[in-house]
């Protein structure tokens, strides 16, 4: 699409949801931009940073600006399945300046176990009342894989018993967007690893409407934003990998834009934790580094605000945003291109596209890589 | 008549918890059962895998204490090898978990436990120049009480207040209770540090990010030490620690102690706070190594309030009971050897006190069978309660100076007396405790870490795992919600048997074969009610112990057993969590 028909579709998206009923007329996000001290001009900064990270023109940050100042008209309900709480302490993070936070803050956030005062009846109230008011108009985030089919029991919620996998499909029966947060809810995640004792699964396998998945265990906080506001800024889904992962947070994979891969081109590898390699910020491949077969913005976005990430602290990635990681990406301190799996590498994980995936192009590109490592070795020894 | 009450789901906490409590005609509750609603079986998934795996692995047992699996499992795997790792990668972990207990102490007392305490309408009413005046009277420096400051608090609470749509998830809860204590101007300082204290723990788990990669799940422990050399190499990134670690020990000093304090004045009266504690048994492992051999907290068993004589840990007598848990093999077992194979009942019909005060039908826990996830872990056949409480208690009754000063300090502030510890005020003032000791001394270990960095830079062990040999070891030590071991027994060069004992599963697990009821059970009872339909007063007393269900469940062996409900493929038999 041309940038200009993409520009105009945005602007009548975002015309069609002023037109909307406010939920709430007397708080704007202007008024909130002030309260919290920041000037428009750090807000319009952040919507820049934003517009770059979503991977549209930049001509487009007066758009992403008006997008979240319309966030307020979405009320967000968020479930938590078979979890550990990990992604709903990540969204916790939310950036510096507390923009991020801030938005967070503005949507009517209706139910959300880890953070809301009721309890009990009053929060199953809450929950039901919520799926009623806003029905077709809430968007649904779920965190935790999913105890699936005969194994649904070994989660309930409330009084009456309710079956973790009922609430998950009753709340995606009328959600306006469905979005799986973190690898748990997207893929199984760690409870769905070999041998899957509690039957395990994905929320996009419990309901018959669209999931998109926000992989990472958990994702940062920026993937869990910028995913609800492209959302708002096109009102569908946006482009999707073959795993529903938005392209614009998981089209390119960490290897690509990592600031080790230098290294990596140089044939400078990291041997074992705490060499001289280490102390000099060598590849670290060799030390199991999964970079090169896991799509993700990490090495770009960061964690916590930019302030590190596995790679820069030493110890390479482990794949987690991608599909069954624990049981495909092998051992996490020794390299993918030189062993055995323990489980079938069934062509899930990694290669030049994130759309087409082959086992073939994978072995071909891992055992690329470690032969590359290995003749890097020996052209440049560098011990 | 006595009649059932439940809450579930119990919100503000890590996981999925229900509480059932039998309250008589006086509002007085006579019996109480706790259950978690949720199994994920880590234990089982571990088995057959690389030993170098589990650390992360274990780590997804939760997202809130994150590091503290991460840690234990690491030491559990270290042990079994019998590696050493260096004193560099001591004192990193130290600073890592000083980072961890900062964060998720505040976290706690602030957005979980705070409205349990704080009643954010009654706010709503306050005088801000009085409540500006009245934060002086608990801190000489406070944080966020300056007129305006409360001011604008004010404002943005009022607005949420007006408009029911925009409450959000301040919708519905027990606003204007009866036990709620604190006056207009209290509540609005504390308020105002709710909102103080969600920019704070941004920068803890940032102060975790800057040698652990992200929080939550960092991702910077090796088996062996720690990964992330250049960061410890860098000063610039040394002096970041030190700057966020400053701004967070300000606000432990000056927020969360004060509005502790605070609390502690105006609940010292209110029964269903100062209600003595059911189980007085306490039990508390070393931990934060600070330098060489020198630990901030100690080990020690206390039994029956008894503070004159402290045990030390025989490990050998640990052990979990599945009687009322859903696996079968019901007998005590230790660690090593734990064996669980799930055997869910699921609920049975029944009803209770419903939203509106009229009896609903109900699925109910069965106490005479069996009805949770959670084990019950016992010392030598006896329930313990585990967290900063027993960490604060054994450190106090074994004479460590630094813990007997504040708690004294304390005490003396508060004019509460030191019996008054065993209790909810007291489990929630641990907590804040320990905080403070970890804000006051955590730099010992960071200036012990530049001492050691100018002449060894050693950070990570080598080892190897012979695939011929079998190893056994254990990771153990006191967490921020208490005492937490992990076990592992490797063979063939993969991990034959894993289990954690996690603080948790002690305080929330459910009666045992005896009918000995474990701390949060044994708590409820006898607690008065003011109104069933808002059961305030029952979080209240869960909250205080900071409850943390993913990491309590365990799980099991299987071995190729059919189970009741479902067949598990006999490929893996195993043990875990």
């Amino acid at each position: 699409m041309k940038n200009s028909s993409l520009f105009n579709k945005l602007s009548s998206r975002l015309d069609e949801l002023s037109n909307l009923p406010k939920l709430d007329d007397e708080v704007s996000i202007s008024k909130l931009i002030e309260e919290k001290g920041f000037s428009r001009r750090e807000f319009m900064g952040w919507a820049g940073a934003m517009t770059s990270m979503l991977m549209l023109p930049a001509s487009f940050t007066p758009l992403v600006a008006k997008a979240a100042e319309l966030a307020d008209r979405l009320p967000l309900v968020w479930l938590h399945m078979a979890e550990c709480t990990g992604c709903s302490e990540s969204l916790l993070r939310s950036a510096t300046p507390s923009i991020d936070s801030l938005i967070f803050d503005y949507i009517s956030l209706e139910y959300h176990e880890t953070i809301m005062a009721a309890a009990g009846w009053q929060a199953e109230h809450n929950l039901e009342h919520a799926m009623e008011k806003y029905k077709g108009r809430y968007i649904l985030m779920v965190e935790g894989g999913i105890p699936h089919a005969q194994s649904d029991y070994f989660l309930t919620i409330g009084a009456h018993g309710k079956t973790g996998e009922q609430s998950a499909r009753e709340a995606s029966e009328n959600a306006a967007a469905i979005f799986a947060i973190g690898s748990c809810s997207s893929f199984g995640g760690v409870q769905a690893a070999y041998p899957n004792p509690t039957n395990a699964t994905a929320l996009s396998n419990v309901t018959n409407k669209p999931v998109i998945n926000v992989p990472g265990c958990p994702p940062s906080e920026s993937n869990i934003v910028g995913t609800l506001l492209h959302f708002i800024l096109y009102g569908t889904l946006p482009a999707l990998d073959v795993f529903n992962r938005p392209k614009w947070a998981y089209g390119l994979r960490i290897h690509d834009a990592c600031e080790r891969r230098g290294r990596f081109d140089a044939g400078e590898f990291v041997e074992q934790f705490g060499d001289e390699g280490a102390k000099e910020g060598y590849c670290l491949y060799k030390v199991g580094c999964k970079g090169p077969y896991t799509f993700n913005n990490c090495s770009k976005q960061k964690f916590n605000q930019g302030t590190s990430w596995p790679v820069q602290a030493g110890h390479g990635c482990m794949g987690c945003s991608e599909p069954d990681f624990w049981d495909k990406m092998g051992i996490v301190h020794e390299p993918l291109g030189d062993r055995l799996y323990h489980t079938v590498f069934g062509g899930l994980g990694a290669d030049a596209t994130a759309d087409k995936i082959g086992v073939g192009i994978l072995t071909v590109t891992a055992i690329g890589i470690a032969a590359h490592a290995a003749i890097s070795l020996i052209k440049n020894p560098k011990e | 008549m006595s009649k059932r009450v439940i809450v579930d789901p119990i919100t503000r906490i890590e996981g999925h918890l229900r509480a059932e409590v039998i309250v008589g005609d006086d509002g007085v509750v006579q019996d109480a059962f706790v259950s978690s609603t949720l199994w994920r079986g880590l234990e089982v998934i571990a088995k057959g895998r690389d030993p170098r795996n589990i650390p992360l692995m274990m780590q997804r047992i939760c997202g809130v204490c994150t590091y503290s699996h991460y840690l234990k499992s690491t030491v559990a795997v270290e042990d079994a090898l019998g590696i050493k790792i260096p004193y560099n990668a001591e004192l990193v972990r130290t600073l890592m978990n000083a980072a961890l207990f900062l964060h998720d102490h505040v976290v706690h007392f602030y957005h979980l436990h705070g409205v349990d305490w704080v009643d954010i309408v009654s706010a709503l009413s306050a005088d801000e120049a009085k409540a500006s005046k009245l934060a002086f009277k608990y801190t000489d420096n406070p944080i966020g009480t300056g007129e305006n400051e409360l001011k604008k608090v004010k404002e943005k609470v009022a607005k949420f207040a007006k408009n029911p749509q925009g409450l959000g998830p301040f919708a519905n809860a027990y606003w204007g209770h009866k036990t709620y204590r604190l006056t207009p101007e209290q509540n609005l300082i504390a308020l105002s540090h709710y909102l103080k204290a969600l920019e704070i723990q941004r920068t803890a788990a940032q102060m975790m990010a800057i040698f652990g990669a992200k929080q939550p799940h960092p991702q910077s422990l090796a088996v062996g030490g720690v990964t992330c050399v250049m960061d410890l190499l860098n000063p610039a990134r040394m002096g970041e620690y030190l700057v966020k670690y400053q701004a967070i020990a300000d606000f432990v000093n000056n927020a969360y102690y004060a509005d502790i304090v605070m609390a502690a004045e105006m609940y010292k009266t209110e029964p269903s706070v100062m209600k003595p504690m059911g189980v007085k048994n306490f039990m508390a492992h070393k931990e934060f190594m600070i330098g060489r051999e020198e630990y901030l907290f100690d080990s020690g068993i206390i039994m029956n309030g008894e503070l004159s004589k402290v045990f030390e840990i025989d490990e050998d007598k640990i052990t979990e009971e599945a009687t009322h848990s859903w696996y079968k093999d019901d007998a005590p077992q230790h660690p090593y050897e734990g064996t669980t194979n799930p055997n869910y009942t699921g609920f049975i019909d029944g009803q209770s006190v419903g939203p509106d005060g009229k009896m609903v039908d109900s699925k109910m826990i069965n106490e005479k069978e069996k009805y949770s996830w959670i084990k019950s872990p016992r010392y030598n056949g006896e329930p313990m309660e585990v967290g900063p409480l027993a960490s604060i208690l054994v450190g106090y009754a074994k004479g460590n100076k630094k813990v007997q000063a504040v708690v004294n300090e304390f005490l003396a502030k508060t004019g509460v007396p030191a019996a008054a510890l065993f209790s909810t005020l007291g489990r929630t003032a641990g907590r804040m405790l320990q905080a403070k000791l970890v804000a006051d001394n955590a730099l010992v270990a960071f200036n012990n870490l530049i001492e050691n960095l100018k002449v060894d830079q050693e950070t990570c062990a080598t080892y190897v795992i012979d695939k011929d040999k079998e190893y056994k070891g254990r990771g153990i030590g006191d967490v921020p919600r208490g005492m937490l071991s992990h076990w592992i027994r490797i063979k063939n060069g993969v991990v034959e048997n894993y289990q954690a004992v996690v603080p948790s599963t002690w305080n929330a697990g459910p009666m045992d074969s005896k009918g000995a009821k474990g701390p949060y059970e044994a708590d409820l009872i006898g607690l008065k009610i003011e109104d069933l339909t808002q059961p305030l007063e029952i979080i209240r007393i869960i909250h205080s112990y900071d409850p943390c269900i993913a990491c309590a469940v365990h799980v099991m062996d299987t071995k190729g057993k059919t189970l009741s409900q479902y067949k598990i493929d006999p490929l893996y038999g195993g043990c875990t969590i």
